[in-house]
Parts: structure tokens; sequence; C-alpha cells
């Protein structure tokens, strides 16, 4: 693992913005997904992103490695603005991992080849070197019995568990987690938060779309709520579930929560 | 039999032509085709613009008009060739639309997930096409693909009309020695199921073979 200083919290001087977005807008056809977006995530914070389905959370996160392009604003990581589609974009994507709702672990490569390829591929490591550092980040994950098998033959759990050893193998600056237990079994959500919880106290810099709550209020360093592709309140996680300011924020957890 | 034994080296030299054509041309139209299904999806949209272009041209041309274009035009720019290599170049950049679109919807089928997981890695196009998507969407283009390439073997036919040494073009030369039609045909006909079974035989393998790995 690459060493993270600690959370330095906004308004510090030594905090460093890692992820700036500013003034970033996007349309999918005639809905306005993303609306003036202004969000900074220093380096080593832990950003949670809720809101109500729709609201542009998803859109949000993936925009920040430019999976989806936006029209207007500008989006900086570590300083840098985001190239254009090509070599200077897959450069940048390489340093900002990503782990996905659906895990998208490559179907047709063993465990250890899903977690070793791009670190051959991209990063020009030796096989034997990126073999060695999977095989070592599937036992963090707790998966290291299971390097040979395919993905199909693992529970979604144990697969969103080699999809974040995956993107950690690139020795990322940040991770960017869309939905990562949306699409589990309850019993699996939690072994898939330990791991979040873990890289999240040790330092790295998270940006976490989820309706996991509990995750929120736990990990969070800031929790951003967002509504009709506006981010409507960005707050410390005790003061956003313990006294929300906006109507919208309030209706959200009165629905999710007392049930 | 008589037929045959007393023709062996023209049906043979024959034989050879259909099988030469058919290999030179199954392997670029195959490049190609693959090459051609890449452009189409590209990020880039001059190469999806010009794989369009060339598989909506190319497909929907009848093959001997194409094989008329590459004969008769290009010589005009000065670009002369054996037949032989213009029959190759007109058959193959022919079926090229053809695996293209195989291809394509082969890449279809792969979930975009797969695609979005290896670009968020930092793979490049290339890397994601190569490594990821196309290593996927092979299993379901194998059939297809085998169709494409049966349909090849049969045009190679045309090539006789242009000069080439080809299996069909033979009975011309049987014919005039005197022997019947209805044999010379049949035996024509034997040797087109020799290549088109071999092919057939292959591609099942294939299949099988990826069915097990899955």
């Amino acid at each position: 693992m690459n060493t993270v200083p600690e959370p330095a919290p906004p308004g510090n001087p030594a905090f460093a913005p890692l992820i700036e977005m500013r003034g970033v807008n996007k349309h999918f056809g005639e809905l306005h997904v993303l609306q003036d977006i202004e969000l900074t995530v220093g380096r080593g914070e832990v950003v949670v992103v809720v809101g109500p389905s729709g609201s542009g959370k998803s859109t949000l996160c993936r925009a920040i490695n430019r999976l989806e392009p936006i029209e207007r604003g500008t989006i900086l990581i570590d300083g840098q603005p985001l190239p254009a589609e090509g070599k200077g974009l897959a450069k940048l994507r390489a340093e900002v991992g990503m782990v996905f709702q659906s895990f998208n672990l490559f179907a047709h490569k063993t465990v250890l080849q899903n977690v070793s390829l791009a670190q051959i591929k991209v990063r020009g490591r030796a096989k034997a070197e990126a073999d060695a550092k999977s095989r070592s980040l599937l036992e963090r994950v707790g998966l290291s019995a299971h390097a040979d098998k395919y993905p199909a033959q693992l529970s979604g759990g144990q697969q969103q568990r080699v999809a974040i050893a995956r993107a950690l193998a690139m020795d990322p600056k940040a991770l960017l987690f869309d939905e990562p237990t949306s699409a589990l079994d309850p019993e699996m959500i939690n072994e898939v938060l330990d791991v979040m919880r873990q890289l999240a106290s040790e330092g790295m810099t998270m940006v976490v779309v989820t309706h996991e709550m509990g995750f929120a209020r736990a990990s969070a360093n800031r929790v951003v709520f967002m509504a009709d592709g506006r981010i409507v309140e960005d707050r410390a996680p005790e003061d956003f579930f313990s006294a929300p300011e906006s109507a919208r924020a309030r209706d959200f957890l009165s629905k999710i929560l007392k049930h | 039999m008589k037929t045959l034994t007393d023709n062996w080296s023209t049906y043979w030299d024959g034989f050879l032509g259909t099988l030469s054509l058919f290999a030179a041309s199954a392997v670029l139209s195959l490049v190609l085709g693959v090459l051609m299904a890449g452009f189409r999806v590209s990020p880039v949209r001059p190469l999806r613009v010009f794989g369009t272009v060339w598989v909506t041209v190319l497909r929907n041309t009848p093959l001997t008009l194409l094989f008329f274009i590459v004969v008769l035009g290009l010589p005009r720019f000065d670009i002369t060739l054996p037949f032989y290599t213009f029959a190759v170049l007109a058959l193959g950049c022919y079926t090229s639309a053809f695996v293209c679109e195989s291809m394509r919807s082969g890449i279809n089928t792969v979930p975009s997930g797969q695609g979005e997981a290896a670009r968020s890695l930092g793979m490049s196009f290339g890397q994601t096409m190569s490594l990821v998507v196309l290593p996927q969407a092979y299993r379901s283009v194998v059939a297809p693909i085998g169709s494409v390439m049966i349909a090849l073997a049969k045009n190679t036919a045309i090539a006789g009309s242009f000069s080439v040494t080809e299996l069909l073009g033979t009975y011309r030369t049987i014919n005039e020695l005197g022997y019947s039609i209805i044999w010379t045909f049949f035996w024509i006909a034997v040797g087109y199921l020799i290549i088109t079974l071999a092919i057939s035989a292959v591609f099942n393998l294939l299949e099988r073979r990826v069915a097990v790995s899955r």
C-alpha cells in the first residue's frame, strides 16, 4: 500500500485537493443530470455521495475518470485537468481506481489474472512481480485461496473484493466506488464494507456512491447529498444525519432510515 | 471415375488454385474484418465513418462487379498486379465486410462494463479491445465467421472467369476434351465439398473448444 498522510479536514492549511470539480454540467438528452457541480476531495479524504436514485450521483462518480464525458466545467485530478480521450486520459485513469456496482471482473481471466493484467500491460511490471503483488492484495481481501478460479465461480461479495484488489494493484491515488454493494445479497455486503472501512482507515482517498448509511456515518469525512443533479448538502456525517438542513435531505433520510 | 482419373492433374491444379485463393483471401478478410470492426466501435469518429463506409460499400456491391472494378479499374491507376493478386484483393475486401459485421455483433455481446473496467484501469482502446473485449467476443463469433468462410470458399469460383486457375474453371478444359459435362461437374462439386466440409469441421472444433473453456 502507498502511504497516505492523515486525512486533513477542509480549511486546514495542509488540505491538499486531489479531485476538484468546477462548474461541471452534463445532460442526458433533456435531463440535466449534473448541474453546476462544485466538489473538492482532499488527499486522504473519504467522501460519501448519497441521494435518491436518478439524482446524478453515479454520473458524478463516473465523470471523475471521464467514463462519462462532461459538457461544461473542469475536473482536476491532482492539479491536472482531465485530458481528452487518448493516451493522457488512459494514464490518468491508471491513477484513479474504480469499483463498479456490477463488479465487471474480466470474465475470461482467472482472479489472479484479473488483478495482474493491468499491472503488466499498463504499469509495465514483470509478470512475476505483478503476480506477487496480486497475491498479497488477494490475501488482504481474504481471497488468496481463490486466485485460480474464474469470476463466475465466486459469490458477488468475493467478486467485488477481487475488483477492489484489482483497483488497488495499480497503486491509485484515489478510489471511486460506484454503488459497490448495491448488487450484493445482504449477507455479503459486510465483507465488502469491511474492506472499504479498512481502506478508509488507512487513509485512502475515496469517493463512494452508496446507500449504506452505516458506512457513511462511520467512515466518511464528508457526506455529499445530491438531488436532481445538484449537490444540496456537503457536510460532516454527524451533522448531516442528525440535522439535515434541506427539506430534500430530511425527506430522503426519513424514507431510508425508517424501516 | 474415368473423368476424374484421366484429368487428375487438371482437377488437382484447380483444387490447389481454389485452396490457395481461399487461404490468402481468408487471411486478408479476417485481418481487415477485425480491423474494420475495431474502427466501427472506436472512439474516433473519422475511423467509425471509414469503417461504416467500407462495410456499406463492399457488402452491398455484387462480388462480380467488384472483380471488374479491381481488374479493370486498378490498372488505370498504373497498379498492375497478377490476376491472382487482384482476385485475392477483391475476395478479401468483399469478405472483410461480412467478417467485420460478425465481429461487431460479437463485440456487442460483451457487456459494456468489461470495456469500462479495462479503461478505468488505464488500458488504451487497443489494449481494451485486444485483451478484454475481443477474447470474449470470440466465442460468439466462431459460428458466423465459419459461415462467412464457407461462402468465401464458394465465391472463389468467380475468379475463374478472370483468368485465375481454380476448380470451377477446369470444366472448360475437361469439357473441350469431350468428357461428360455431368461427371465433370460432379467431380468439381466433390472438390468444393472437400474444402467446405473441412472448413466446417475446423470451425466445429473451434466452437467446441471455446465451449469447454467457458
